[in-house]
C-alpha cells in the first residue's frame, strides 16, 4: 500500500541525503523563514518540508506538474488533507503509548505488544476508509484519485473483518498447537506454528473420525522451574510467529509513517498558502521548462520571506530573461539586489519541488541543483584569508557541480580588490558559461560588469537596482548597463543627515544589512 | 610397503625416550619459543613430544621431507584440514555425549559423532584415492585408509549409521501446550500459521523491517519439560529409540586406532607449514636442507632466527638473514664484532637450523647443507644463581667439561660468551684449551667471543664478524659476515658514535 501522493510512481524518500551545500543554501536563501511558515508549529511538517524542498533537483517537468495537480487539490480541500493527516499523526501518538521491553524481548511479549499495537492502528485504518468514502469523489488529480482508490481497494470491509479475527486468533486463548523436530542432541527444533483446529467438533464427529494416539502430561502445580520451562517452550513454538505478526505490525507502522511523511508536504503547503494569502500576496503556480532550453521570465516575482516577515507589500519584480545564461545585477547599494537574488532563487527552488512560487508568473526552465556563493561576513578560520576561503568554497562548487546547474553569486570575490577580483570572478565566470550553467550575478565589481557588458553577449541580461532622481530607491530592478559608483555616497547621506528623521522611505531597515 | 606411521618409517625411528621434557638447549636457541609457537592452538593432538625427538637417520629424515613436500600442495593440505576438523568435531561430540544426562541424548550425540566419523574416512578415502603419491608413507597411509574404508566392520558401521539418522531425522510431532498441559501427538499435515498472518498483512509492508531474533537457551541440555516431551515422543516412535540405545552400547570402540593415529600426527607437518607460511608471505625463504652423516662441509645461504622472525612479524618487519659455508678442515666459526650487533642471534640461527633439519622440517634460507648430529650442546651465558657457592669461572668451567665429556665426533657445539668473568689472559689461555680440545674431537661449532685471538687460531676456524655499515658507523646491520676480526672498526663506530674520533674532538674542542 503506496501513498504516491508526492511521485507517481515511487516512495518518496526522504531519508535520502540533502544535497552537500544544504547549510548553505538555507543560509543564503533564508529557507527557515519558508520551512517555519510551512510548519506552522508542527516540527513534523517542518522537517519533511525541509527535505522535501531540499530534495527537490532531479526530477522532470512530468513530476513537477504531477505534484502540481496534487497541491491544486489540496488547496481545494484544505479539511479532507488536515483530516486524513490527523489520523495518520493519531496513528503515530497512539503507538507510543505501547511499550515493548528493551530487556526481554520474548516471542511472547513481542507478540502480544504486536497484536496490541496492530489493533490500535485498524481503528485508524477504519477511520481512514470512512474519509474516503466521504470525501474522495470531490478530488479529480491523478495522486488523489490513485490515493482514495488505493484505500478503497486494499482496506475492504472482507479485509478489515479477516485482520479482525486474524488478531483475535493471535491471542491463543485455546492453546499454542506447533510441530517440531529432532534436532541436534535431541533438541527440538523446526518448530512451526499450526493452524489450530476448528472451533468445537461436535461429539459425533469427533466419535467418527479416528484421533491419532497422543501422549499427555500435566505440571504439578507447585513446579515453577517446570512452568517456567513450560512457557519457554511455548516461546519456542510461536517464536516464528511473533517475528512474523512483528514484523507485520512495523510494516502497519511504516504504512502510517509514510502516509504522514507524504502528507505533511502538502500540509505545509496549505500553511503557508493560507498564509500568504491572509497577508494578501499572490501565490501562483509556476510552469517549468525543459532543462535544455534556457527560460527565466516572471512578473510580481517577490521574496516570500522578507513578505512573511514584514507587515506591509514588499516590490515585486518584472523581467523576461528567456534564452539567456547569465544575469548581470548591479546598482545601488541596499536597492533590492539581494532581496531580488533570494527571489529567484526561491522561486526556483519552490518551482523543483512542485510548489506554488511568490510571484504573479513565473517560468523557468527546471536544473538539477541549486548553487549559491555569497560574500561572508566574517573569516571563518584563523588561517585562512578571506579570499582563499571564498575561492576555497568556490572550489567546493566545482566540485559538486551538474549538468544544468543554477548558480547564485552575491557579492562575490570582493575581497580583494577590485581588479583582482573582476579578473578571477571573469574567469570563473566564463569557464561555468562555458559548461552551460545558468548564473544570476550581484555584483558591485565594476570592472567585472563592464567588461562582460561590452562583449555584448547574446546569452547576458544586465539588470540594474534603480535609483530615481534624487537618490530615492524603488527596490526595483530594470534592464540597464551597469554604471560605475553604487551610490555608497547615497546610503551615507541617507544615514548621516536623516539621523533624527525615518530613513528615506521606511522599509530600509526592515531589508536588514544588505 | 605396510603402513606404520606417517611419522617414522617403522618403530625403529621412534626415538626410545619421546618425552614430552624439551631437551636442555631449547631455551638458549630459543627453540621453545619456536616450537610453542608451532603447536598453539594445537594442543589437543599433543605434538610436542615429536617436536622434542631429533632424527638419527638420514632416510628416516628424508621420509618426512617426502611428507612435507606433498603437502606443500596446498590441495592435498585442503583434504588434511577438512579430515581434521571432522576430526575435532567428532571429538566435541563424544566429550558433549559423555556430559548430558539423559540417556536419549547422550545416544543421539554419540550416533552424530560416529556420523561425522564415518563421513569424514571415507572422504578421506575418496580424495586420496586418485593421487599418485611419491611419498612412502602417504602412499602406505592412502592403502591402509582404503583397506579399512571397505571393511566390512566399517561399512556396516555406517550403514547403520545412516539407517539410524534417517528414522530419527523423520520423527515430526506436534505440541499443543496449555499450560499447565501439554500433549504430543505425530504430526498429521496440519498447517503452517505463520505463513497466513504474512500473507494478510504484506500489504502493509513499505520495505523490509528488521525481523526479531529470539534467543534461546543454547544449552546442549534439556529441562525436565523438554526432557518429558521427548519421552513422550519416544512413545509415538518406540522402534527407532530402542534401536538408537543398541546401537549405543554395541559400537563404543568404533574408532580405529591406525587412522586415529594418523589424524594425530599428519598435524605435525600441518603444524610446521602452517606456521611458516606467514614468513614465506613476508618474502623470507625456507628450504629443504640436504641432511649429511658423514661430510661436515656445511652451508646455508640467508638463514635467519626463526623465533626472531615471529617476533619481528609482529612489528611488520623481517629479519636480517646471514650465510655461513664452512668445508674442509674447517669446523669451528668463532664470531666476533660489536655488541649488539647480530652475534647471538647468528649462533641461535645456526643451532635451530640443524635441529630443525633433524626433525626432518624444511628450514628458513634459501638453500643449506647441514650435519645430521647426535647430540647438539648449547652454554649460553646464565645469570648467577646464588644457590651455587662455585663463583662463575668455576660454574662455566665444570659446564664447558660436562659438554666435552659427552660430545663425540658427530656433536655440534654452540658457546656464547663464556669466560667473561675473568681476567684476559686467563680468558684467553682457557679458551685455547678448550678449543684445542673440541679440534681434537673434530666437532662443529659455533663460538661467540669478544676474544679476537680465537678467531685466527688454526686452520679449524673460521672468523665472523658481525658488520657494519662503513658508511654509516653507528648503524647496526645485523649482518654476521665472513671476515678477518680487527677489533680496530668496532672500536672506531662505537666512538663515532659518540662523536669522539679524533677529528670530531679536534672540531668540538676546536670552537
Amino acid at each position: 500500500m503506496k501513498a504516491h501522493l508526492l511521485y507517481r510512481d515511487r516512495d518518496a524518500d526522504i531519508e535520502r541525503p540533502l544535497p552537500w551545500n544544504e547549510a548553505a543554501l538555507v543560509q543564503d536563501l533564508s529557507l527557515n523563514t519558508l520551512f517555519t511558515a510551512m510548519a506552522r508549529g508542527d516540527p513534523f511538517v517542518f522537517d519533511v518540508s525541509r527535505k522535501v524542498v531540499l530534495q527537490g533537483f532531479g526530477h522532470g517537468r512530468e513530476a513537477i506538474l504531477y505534484r502540481q495537480d496534487v497541491l491544486r487539490d489540496c488547496l481545494a480541500h484544505p479539511t479532507v488533507v488536515r483530516r486524513l493527516y490527523t489520523v495518520a499523526v493519531g496513528a503515530m501518538e497512539a503507538q507510543k503509548k505501547h511499550h515493548l521491553g528493551f530487556l526481554a524481548r520474548s516471542p511472547d511479549s513481542v507478540l502480544r505488544y504486536s497484536v496490541e499495537l496492530m489493533e490500535t492502528f485498524s481503528g485508524m485504518l477504519r477511520a481512514l476508509r470512512q474519509i474516503t468514502d466521504t470525501f474522495a469523489s470531490a478530488f479529480g488529480s491523478d495522486g488523489w484519485t490513485t490515493f482514495f482508490a488505493m484505500l478503497k481497494r486494499e482496506l475492504s470491509d472482507e479485509y478489515l473483518a479477516s485482520v479482525q479475527r486474524h488478531l483475535k486468533q493471535l491471542k491463543f486463548r485455546r492453546g499454542v498447537l506447533f510441530s517440531a523436530a529432532l534436532g541436534k542432541g535431541a533438541k527440538g527444533d523446526r518448530y512451526i506454528i499450526r493452524q489450530p483446529p476448528e472451533r468445537r467438533q461436535n461429539w459425533l464427529t469427533r466419535l467418527l473420525t479416528q484421533q491419532p494416539p497422543s501422549f499427555g502430561y500435566t505440571l504439578h502445580p507447585r513446579d515453577d522451574a517446570g512452568a517456567r520451562a513450560l512457557s519457554e517452550l511455548r516461546d519456542q513454538g510461536i517464536s516464528r510467529v511473533a517475528d512474523a505478526v512483528g514484523q507485520s505490525a512495523e510494516h502497519m507502522r511504516s504504512f502510517f509513517i509514510m502516509l504522514r511523511t507524504e502528507l505533511a508536504f502538502y500540509v505545509g503547503c496549505v500553511n503557508l498558502h493560507d498564509e500568504l494569502t491572509r497577508k494578501g500576496y499572490p501565490a501562483g503556480f509556476p510552469s517549468p521548462a525543459p532543462a535544455d532550453q534556457r527560460r527565466l521570465s516572471f512578473r510580481g516575482l517577490y521574496d516570500i520571506c522578507l513578505a512573511l516577515s514584514i507587515g506591509h507589500p514588499v516590490v515585486g519584480n518584472d523581467a523576461n530573461a528567456d534564452g539567456k545564461e547569465l544575469l548581470i545585477v548591479t546598482g545601488a547599494n541596499q536597492g533590492g539586489k539581494s532581496t531580488f537574488l533570494r527571489s529567484a532563487g526561491l522561486a526556483q527552488l519552490m518551482t523543483q519541488c512542485g510548489m506554488f512560487v511568490a510571484a504573479d508568473s513565473f517560468c523557468s526552465s527546471v536544473c538539477d541543483g541549486i548553487f549559491t556563493h555569497y560574500k561572508r561576513e566574517e573569516d571563518t578560520g584563523m588561517k585562512s584569508g578571506k579570499l582563499d576561503e571564498e575561492l576555497s568554497r568556490m572550489s567546493d562548487i566545482i566540485d559538486h557541480i551538474t549538468p544544468h546547474p543554477m548558480i547564485l553569486f552575491n557579492e562575490s570575490f570582493s575581497a580583494t580588490n577590485e581588479r583582482e577580483g573582476s579578473e578571477i570572478a571573469r574567469q570563473i565566470l566564463s569557464a561555468l558559461l562555458d559548461a552551460r550553467a545558468r548564473i544570476i550575478c550581484v555584483t558591485h565589481l565594476y570592472e567585472l560588469a563592464r567588461g562582460l557588458h561590452e562583449r555584448n553577449m547574446d546569452n547576458a541580461l544586465f539588470l540594474r537596482a534603480e535609483r530615481q532622481e534624487g537618490g530615492a530607491r524603488t527596490f526595483r530592478l530594470l534592464e540597464g548597463e551597469p554604471l560605475r559608483t553604487s551610490f555608497g555616497e547615497d546610503l551615507y547621506d541617507s544615514i548621516f543627515r536623516s539621523v533624527h528623521a525615518p530613513p528615506v522611505d521606511g522599509t530600509v531597515a526592515a531589508h536588514g544589512p544588505d | 610397503m605396510i603402513f606404520h606411521s606417517i611419522l617414522f618409517r617403522s618403530a625403529e625411528d621412534r626415538a626410545p625416550d619421546v618425552s614430552p621434557v624439551a631437551p636442555d638447549y631449547f631455551a638458549d636457541l630459543n627453540l621453545d619459543q619456536i616450537v610453542d609457537a608451532i603447536t598453539t592452538g594445537k594442543e589437543g593432538y599433543d605434538l610436542k613430544p615429536f617436536f622434542h625427538a631429533p632424527l638419527r637417520d638420514i632416510d628416516a629424515i628424508a621420509y618426512r621431507h617426502e611428507v612435507m613436500q606433498a603437502l606443500e600442495d596446498s590441495r592435498l593440505l585442503g583434504i588434511i584440514k577438512t579430515f581434521a576438523n571432522s576430526m575435532q568435531a567428532m571429538r566435541r561430540h563424544l566429550v558433549q555425549s559423555d556430559k548430558l544426562r539423559y540417556r536419549e541424548q547422550k545416544e543421539l550425540w554419540f550416533l552424530d559423532a560416529v556420523e561425522i566419523y564415518c563421513d569424514a574416512v571415507n572422504r578421506l578415502t575418496r580424495d586420496l584415492s586418485g593421487e599418485i603419491f611419491s611419498s612412502r608413507g602417504l602412499a602406505a597411509f592412502r592403502d591402509y585408509a582404503a583397506g579399512y574404508a571397505v571393511s566390512e566392520h566399517f561399512t556396516s558401521l555406517t550403514g547403520q549409521t545412516k539407517d539410524l539418522l534417517a528414522d530419527v531425522a523423520s520423527i515430526e510431532y506436534c505440541v499443543l501446550v496449555d499450560s499447565p498441559h501439554l500433549r504430543v501427538h505425530k504430526f498429521a499435515g496440519e498447517p503452517d500459521y505463520t505463513a497466513d498472518v504474512e500473507a494478510t498483512f504484506e500489504r502493509f509492508k513499505q520495505r523490509e523491517v528488521e525481523g526479531h531474533t529470539f534467543k534461546f537457551s543454547e544449552s546442549p541440555d534439556m529441562n525436565h519439560i523438554e526432557a518429558k516431551v521427548l519421552e513422550l515422543v519416544g512413545l509415538l516412535y518406540p522402534g527407532t529409540f530402542i534401536a538408537l540405545t543398541n546401537f549405543y552400547a554395541a559400537n563404543k570402540e568404533y574408532r580405529d586406532p591406525g587412522i586415529m593415529a594418523f589424524d594425530r600426527e599428519i598435524q605435525f607437518y600441518v603444524a610446521y607449514l602452517e606456521h611458516i607460511a606467514a614468513f614465506k608471505h613476508a618474502g623470507l625463504l625456507f628450504c629443504y636442507p640436504r641432511v649429511t652423516g658423514t661430510s661436515k662441509e656445511i652451508y646455508s645461504f640467508q638463514g635467519f632466527d626463526l623465533a626472531l622472525a615471529r617476533k619481528l612479524l609482529g612489528e611488520r618487519a623481517v629479519p636480517v638473514c646471514n650465510d655461513f659455508h664452512i668445508k674442509d678442515r674447517e669446523r669451528i666459526i668463532v664470531v666476533s664484532g660489536p655488541n649488539q650487533g647480530g652475534k647471538t642471534t647468528f649462533a641461535r640461527t645456526f643451532g635451530q637450523l640443524h635441529y630443525l633439519a633433524s626433525l626432518g622440517c624444511p628450514v628458513p634460507g634459501k638453500e643449506a647443507q647441514l650435519f645430521l648430529f647426535d647430540a647438539l650442546f648449547t652454554h649460553f651465558e646464565k645469570e648467577e644463581s646464588i644457590d651455587t657457592l662455585r663463583g662463575k669461572l668455576q660454574d662455566d668451567l665444570v659446564r664447558v667439561h660436562r659438554i666435552l665429556e659427552r660430545a663425540t665426533p658427530d656433536s655440534i657445539v654452540i658457546m656464547n660468551e663464556i669466560f667473561t668473568s675473568t681476567t684476559l689472559q686467563d680468558a684467553i689461555l682457557l679458551s685455547k684449551q678448550i678449543a684445542t680440545q673440541i679440534m681434537d674431537l673434530d666437532l662443529l661449532c659455533v663460538w661467540v667471543t669478544f676474544l679476537d685471538e680465537l678467531a685466527s687460531l688454526s686452520a679449524q676456524t673460521v672468523s665472523m664478524v658481525s658488520a657494519v655499515d662503513p658508511g654509516r658507523a653507528a648503524e647496526r646491520t645485523y649482518k654476521v659476515v665472513r671476515r678477518p676480526a680487527d677489533g680496530l672498526s668496532y672500536a672506531m663506530s662505537i666512538a663515532e658514535k659518540h662523536r669522539l674520533t679524533y677529528g670530531m674532538i679536534k672540531e668540538r674542542v676546536g670552537r
